[in-house]
């Protein structure tokens, strides 16, 4: 086996060594019983060529985004991955890398931690960022939790226009922690009234921009309402690339900011690994979960990094921690981060404008079609429309047609049977004037 | 010993980075993308005119910048790491090759299932591989890491209790030498925790544990092998105790690694058990993550799963996205977005295939092979804190250190200098002193053999007596020597600042 | 100079009147090492003896300081969250954590006088 390097000749000598037989004289421990029943019906190992195959083959089943036009987003979007990226994401130095805790070997990642979360601070516009969550849905349950905890209250408000894997995710893990998240209708015209049930009872409000339905919001009227009942305002990012061109959550008075740093960092992958973004105002710098990298200087005074703050975590407090966190994201973190680098304010700003242009040119498009509704007046990338059959149908007939034509919202939300006819579409960089015109067209023929 | 200075501060290959920040240029960009198609803005009042403060760079100063980074980091790439309870093993690149195929890294989650079904049946196909290895009945994919795997489990657990009238039980019973993450996973799942005593030997107290059984017990938590290095032989006289309690029996899998192909998890009464596949089957740790925690699951628990997982009606592939609905109408819920971490799922059956059967079998027995060869040899100057045969890892107690000035912490240092990662130190915390080492099969034995050189010399060395201000001074030769992690922490700088804007960080912020 | 009283969690109580100032012995800050942070608690917040009364962390450790007896906080030693270094250099002086009221003076006399928890000490040693 090509993974194994011992020979028969050094377990043999390594045996004696050890004044064992066997290699099963070390199970020994294990009750014979049990040992017994362990028969296995799989297939013994196999070469590369063969594992390519096979793997090819499953991958074949796929219709992918390089073979079909591609609309979709809902919190997962296909950016362009620059060569570079990919190069030295694959440096066995990164890739084949431990967590960092023996600091004087591992600058490399602490220093690349530094700057992620210099870059996730700057454009969230927050004070201070952790190392990563897992994703932006589990990220968005977190914040929640430590809402909780910061003003002590057990109650969490999310908007209808917050992600519903989020909305989920959140839920449920409250649940379990004997707290609650109220979760509001969904909300594709964008028009529901937080402002309204902002209660001194809740410890935070969650919100989303651009809004899973696409819509655009100016949150900080919301916040002083929300800080006014001593309450936190969380707001979800799940496509950090809107931060080139958007007022940052920051600015508006967000307490706490999360999202998915997997549209800058990686290819869609059937929406795993992300990672997920966490950003909050110093202050509540100790009730923040997961890795944090801080400066400081080694013996002989040279500039370094370590992991600092360590007693939040679950090594430390154990059934005390801000989390059970452990492994994280890291290496979608530095995929996020060398992205950012790459590109460099100029870029992020442009790569922003880029996919705002392509969303307007698909709504203008769409806007020529019968029965076809835009919901969001103002939007990124993404945005919700109203079409005269249920979403569903039209998606398989565009599938059959080799474009994938968005998400219908029933997906997420199948017991709202108002909600049928609404259709979620996405156009980023990676769509040509000719995807668009191709979907416009299909989707004419489907609406016949 | 002091390192040679230069001018640059660089000390031959060992180049001093800045920080892109600092190398900024502004108005450079490593990403020259198309001009926009002239349309109508619509971004409402939100457009954003404020500079943001990135950093503009060219390709080659990023390529540059990273590339000297990387330099500073040691990883499996580069040589051994003896981290106990870690799994540092290979990471094979075919994986990585796997994982870039267009038709299972350019897909997307929400597309319809009639156009993905090759990734609902590479889901499903590595689902058959931890279910068949374990012999449990459901496996719950979704888990993004070992201890959300701990949660996933923990949370079917108490959805079962809930569902049979037994929410009365509160108490998670939890051994001394557990992973923090176990007592902190089950704070999260609402739990309380009330903790198990180690006997001499290292074993779980199989006594006081039975006497801490009743009614208000929801579950034990156990590590096996556990973080001793040791199997737990009462586990099956354990899991018969806590079911006849009616609680149910959570294995931590961190150590799976030293079971595969030898004995299932089901034939030792366990009802969950989360797998790590970033240790156990080989996907890449990428300096903290990410890994994923799939979480296999007794009957008496399958029905509570979370979603999304992947169903198989006779025809085609379909996923069960909605708790309440369906296959998942007892489902507790969901814990992560998507559909979990596919693409560590592809990296790991990449390996299980490459693998096989008969490969899994042999990496178990050649990991406990090379754990106790390092006991074995080691045991020549170091006090191993247990008697007899180890499985995956072995550990070491600091009785061999005593008089001698120098600590557990001040060797570990002194191996980084000998080339070697450190072993995981101080863990478990049942053993004073510790040092945990876990060779892992893909060590060869020419590596552990000087491996050991190193160790049994610089163990000679602190035993001399006056070496212990040279040990404090360790390493010398690694990128940095020791740094103040007490300024780190006392006056934390989390984030670059421009030096105008210096403290408070929360001016330039608010701003 | 009042009476100055210890607790088997390494704190030490000074009884002044009506008021005791309670802090972490020396031996405890050694064995914590170097202390990076503080939290005290606010004035007016009741304690019941053995409650959780301040954290104290040090890069490796945290641990929670419980109120010796029963009482009402009187004033926290606004120093330390920005100087916990103070802990260590003056642990029974200027690194003191918080002053309180005593509800009942017999848990005071429940504690140990410095003979005792010399003896303690050399127990635990």
């Amino acid at each position: 086996m090509r993974y194994l390097p011992l020979s028969d000749d050094n377990r043999r000598d390594m045996l004696a060594a050890i004044g064992v037989n066997t290699v099963d004289d070390l199970f020994a421990d294990i009750p014979a019983a049990a040992k017994a029943k362990a028969k296995f019906d799989l297939p013994n190992s196999a070469s590369e060529i063969e594992v390519e195959r096979t793997l090819s083959a499953l991958a074949a089943k796929n219709l992918n985004a390089s073979q079909a036009p591609s609309f979709l987003g809902a919190g997962n979007y296909r950016h362009h991955t620059p060569a570079s990226l990919d190069y030295i994401i694959q440096r066995g130095e990164f890739l084949t890398a431990y967590t960092p805790y023996q600091p004087e070997i591992s600058q490399g990642t602490l220093q690349a931690i530094y700057e992620f979360q210099t870059q996730v601070a700057l454009i969230t516009g927050m004070e201070v960022a952790n190392a990563s969550m897992y994703d932006g849905a589990t990220a968005c349950a977190e914040a929640a939790a430590m809402a909780c905890r910061v003003t002590k209250r057990t109650k969490v408000l999310v908007s209808g226009g917050v992600h519903p894997n989020y909305r989920d995710v959140t839920a449920t893990s409250l649940k379990f922690m004997d707290l609650s998240a109220e979760c509001l209708s969904p909300d594709p015209m964008g028009v529901e009234d937080l402002l309204g049930r902002v209660g001194s009872d809740i410890a935070c409000v969650i919100v989303q921009t651009p809004g899973f339905f696409g819509h655009l919001n100016d949150f900080s009227a919301l916040a002083d309402a929300v800080h006014a009942a001593g309450a936190l305002l969380v707001v979800c990012v799940p496509e950090p690339v809107s931060l080139g061109l958007l007022k940052s959550p920051g600015a508006m008075g967000a307490d706490i900011v999360v999202g998915d740093g997997q549209s800058i960092a990686t290819p869609t992958m059937f929406g795993g690994p992300g990672v997920g973004l966490f950003a909050t105002r110093e202050k509540y710098l100790r009730q923040m979960p997961g890795r944090i990298a801080g400066e400081t200087v080694d013996e002989d005074g040279r500039r370094g990094w370590v992991l600092t703050l360590s007693t939040r975590e679950q090594h430390i407090r154990r059934e005390k921690a801000t989390s059970n966190i452990c492994t994280n994201s890291g290496l979608i973190a530095l995929a996020f981060s060398v992205h950012m680098t790459l590109l460099g304010e100029v870029g992020f700003r442009k790569l922003a404008e880029l996919n705002h242009a392509h969303a307007g040119l698909l709504a203008d498009g769409l806007e020529q079609i019968k029965g076809v509704k835009i919901l969001p007046s103002a939007f990124f990338n993404e945005f919700a429309v109203q079409v005269p059959k249920p979403a569903a149908e039209i998606v398989e007939a565009l599938a059959k047609r080799n474009i994938l034509g968005g998400i219908p919202v029933s997906r997420f939300y199948p017991t709202y049977p108002e909600l049928q006819n609404i259709l979620l579409l996405t156009a980023t960089e990676m769509n040509t004037a000719g995807d668009i015109a191709a979907l416009v067209g299909a989707l004419k023929e489907v609406l016949q | 010993m002091t390192k040679p200075t230069t001018t640059s501060g660089n000390i031959g290959l060992q180049i001093e980075q800045a920080l892109i920040f600092e190398l900024n240029t502004s108005g450079s960009t490593a990403v020259d993308l198309p001009a926009a198609p002239k349309v109508r803005t619509r971004l409402g009042n939100l457009k954003n005119d404020k500079p943001i403060g990135l950093p503009g760079l060219s390709e080659p100063e990023v390529v540059r910048h990273y590339t000297r980074l990387s330099q500073k980091n040691y990883s499996i790439d580069t040589g051994f790491y003896p981290l106990g309870s870690c799994t540092m093993k290979h990471n094979p690149r075919l994986n990585e090759k796997m994982a870039r195929l267009p038709g299972l890294a350019d897909i997307h989650p929400f597309q319809p299932e009639s156009t993905a079904q090759g990734a609902y049946e590479l889901i499903d196909t590595l689902a058959h591989w931890l279910k068949t290895l374990t012999g449990m009945p459901a496996v719950a994919m979704s888990p993004a890491a070992g201890a959300h795997g701990e949660l996933c489990g923990l949370m079917c657990i108490r959805a079962a209790h809930e569902a049979n009238g037994q929410g009365a039980r509160k108490t998670i019973l939890v051994p001394e030498s557990a992973h923090g993450t176990n007592p902190a996973t089950a704070a999260l799942c609402g739990y309380q925790v009330e903790s198990v005593p180690a006997t001499a030997d290292g074993h779980v107290d199989v006594a006081a544990l039975k006497a801490k059984l009743g009614p208000t017990v929801a579950a034990v938590m156990i590590t096996n092998p556990n973080t001793c290095g040791l199997f737990e032989t009462e586990c099956i006289a354990i899991a018969d105790a806590v079911h006849a309690a009616g609680a149910y029996f959570y294995m931590d899998g961190a150590n799976f690694n030293a079971l595969v192909g030898r004995v299932r998890i089901a034939d030792l009464g366990v009802d969950a058990m989360h797998i790590n596949l970033h240790k156990t089957f080989s996907t890449p740790h990428g300096g903290g993550g990410p890994g994923a925690g799939p979480t296999v699951l007794s009957k008496a628990l399958a029905d509570y799963a979370p979603v999304p997982f992947v169903v198989h009606d006779g025809k085609k592939f379909m996923v069960e996205e909605h708790a309440g609905f369906g296959a998942a109408a007892k489902s507790y819920g969901r814990m992560k977005g998507f559909q979990g971490q596919f693409g560590v799922f592809v990296r790991a059956l990449s390996y299980i295939l490459a693998m096989g059967a008969d490969g899994l079998r042999q990496a178990s027995g050649d990991a406990v092979l090379n754990a106790n060869y390092l006991r074995a040899r080691l045991s020549a100057e170091l006090t191993p804190a247990f008697k007899g045969i180890c499985m995956h890892e072995v550990v070491f107690d600091d009785e061999w250190l005593k008089g001698t000035g120098v600590t557990t912490l001040d060797v570990a240092k002194a191996l980084i200098d000998e080339g070697f990662h450190p072993m995981t130190m101080y863990f478990p915390l049942v053993v004073h002193g510790a040092l945990l080492m876990e060779p892992t099969e893909t060590e060869s034995k020419s590596t552990l053999d000087q491996f050991i050189a190193s160790l049994l010399a610089l163990a000679r060395k602190a035993k001399q007596g006056d070496q212990a201000e040279w040990f404090k001074g360790a390493p010398y030769l690694a990128p940095r020597r020791r740094l103040d992690e007490t300024r780190a922490a006392r006056k934390p700088i989390l984030r670059w600042q421009p030096v105008e804007a210096a403290a408070p960080v929360a001016k330039q912020a608010a701003e | 100079m009042g009476q100055l009283r210890f607790t088997k969690d390494h704190e030490w109580v000074l009884v002044e009147g009506n008021t005791a100032t309670v802090g972490i012995t020396t031996y405890a800050q050694g064995q914590l090492g170097d202390i990076v942070f503080v939290e005290v608690p606010a004035a007016g917040k009741d304690l019941k003896a053995g409650s959780e009364a301040a954290v104290v962390e040090s890069v490796k450790a945290a641990s929670d300081v419980y109120a010796p007896i029963t009482g009402a906080v009187t004033e926290g030693n606004a120093l330390l969250p920005d100087a916990p270094e103070t802990v260590n250099t003056d642990p029974q002086g200027a690194g003191w954590f918080f002053k309180m009221t005593i509800a009942n003076p017999a848990e005071v006399e429940a504690l140990m006088d410095q003979a005792a928890y010399d003896k303690y000490l050399a127990e635990i040693g």
